[in-house]
């Protein structure tokens, strides 16, 4: 348990850290959809199964899908060809 | 009693109402304008690129050369400087948030302020008092029920606000402000019967509304609460939005329904919590029955809370989303 917790607690720091160094707006927001999931299990391991499950719905959830809006709006989420990016 | 200024023009708060209202040029005040001249490979600090900004900057300004050299310094120190400030202010916050959690209180030492009597009252006699088997939802909604009461007027407050600023009004006489309705209608981007996302949300929107009112409901006895559980409903909201389009999802939720939900949910839970904390400080009887803990209808008036918060969070999610999407609901 203890060697799980800090497998858990390192890739957190790495996701911190590699939200704020990663170039693409868009990876970064995913990586930190990572760091949410990962936090929520931390809450878990500490026995508080309410934060738990409002970082699952919040953080890894609606926050990253208003992200992922803005980008969109932003015009940062773009295909390939040039279009704009079908799903929000 | 008021008193004219005569050098109003010139004073720095005239300066600082036109910065506000942006009347103010920032090209006319030099150092905001970042210079864009295309970088060719190895031109990097070289005479050619310093030349190209400076020719920039003369056709900008219409300066005279010599000026134009000027400023061109005068830019680059202001970029060097901005850059040092930033490092220093970044180092500065740094220090000041160390400094705060050096200074905190060693975790698990008997004497600290976590360790009160209030804590050890909660967790002795909250099931007795609050009647919820879950201690943290009897506190966040019994004994610091006012607390939960202002989180829920603080998302209902930021709701209004991206409402304020990013709502497009559809009966609006403005040529641009329809114009941007036209752009910003993006059905015609959406995957029109998407097959495969339309599936998943059959399967999923059902069961993820389900473990949402689950949450809601259960709070009082097991993890979870309103708040939880209205972001759990909001999540499904916004999934069938996404699966079955506007159209569908306007028949069963409108801007009005979303208004009334709110009001009523905000109303009831100031009106309930005003009346428990009234009789509560006066030493009255309540009239408000606790039930038997681990029964659904127990704990008094935290089902009805956690059921008024959870609508308002729901609400609020979904009215974030559609707020950001296309500007309406």
């Amino acid at each position: 348990m203890k060697l799980f917790e800090s497998v858990l607690l390192l890739s957190l720091i790495v996701c911190a850290m590699s939200v704020a160094f990663t170039k693409d707006l868009l990876t970064s927001i995913i990586i930190f959809m990572s760091y949410s999931l990962i936090m929520c299990i931390i809450w878990m391991i500490l026995q508080s199964p309410d934060l738990a499950i409002t970082e699952a719905a919040v953080g890894a959830g609606v926050t990253s899908i208003l992200f992922f809006l803005t980008l969109k709006k932003i015009r940062a989420i773009r295909k390939e060809d040039g279009s704009e990016q079908e799903e929000g | 009693m008021s008193r004219k200024r005569d050098n109003y023009e010139t004073s720095r708060w005239k300066k600082f109402r036109s910065w506000v209202d942006g009347e103010t040029d920032p090209l006319e005040h030099g150092m905001e304008a970042h210079v864009a001249v295309p970088r060719k490979e190895g031109m990097f600090d070289s005479p050619d690129h310093e030349k190209a900004v400076r020719e920039e900057l003369a056709r900008l300004y219409g300066d005279s050369d010599k000026t134009a050299i000027l400023r061109a310094r005068g830019i680059r120190y202001f970029q060097r400087f901005y850059k040092i400030m930033s490092v220093v202010l970044c180092l500065g916050i740094i220090l000041v948030l160390l400094w705060t959690v050096a200074s905190l209180p060693v975790t698990g030492v008997a004497s600290n302020p976590d360790n009160n009597e209030v804590a050890a009252r909660y967790i002795e006699r909250g099931l007795q008092e609050t009647g919820a088997v879950n201690i943290v939802t009897g506190m966040i909604l019994d004994y610091r029920a006012f607390d939960t009461f202002g989180e829920s007027c603080v998302l209902f407050i930021g709701s209004c606000c991206v409402l304020v600023l990013l709502r497009l009004d559809g009966n609006s006489k403005n040529e641009n402000i329809r114009k941007m309705i036209a752009e910003s209608n993006d059905r015609h981007f959406e995957p029109k019967n998407d097959i495969i996302l339309q599936k998943c949300a059959c399967v999923l929107v059902p069961i993820i509304m389900i473990f949402g009112i689950y949450i809601v409901l259960n709070g009082h006895l097991s993890p979870g609460g309103g708040f939880s559980g209205g972001a759990v409903l909001g999540s499904g909201l916004i999934l069938y939005l996404n699966a079955f389009g506007y159209e569908k999802m306007g028949k069963m939720f409108t801007e009005k329904l979303y208004r009334r939900t709110t009001l009523c949910a905000l109303t009831f839970y100031c009106l309930a919590k005003s009346y428990s904390f009234f009789t509560g400080a006066n030493h009255l009887e309540s009239g408000i029955p606790l039930g038997t803990p681990g029964a659904i209808l127990s704990s008094g008036l935290i089902l009805p809370l956690n059921i008024c918060v959870g609508l308002v969070v729901a609400c609020t999610m979904y009215a974030f989303y559609t707020l950001f999407r296309k500007g309406g609901m």
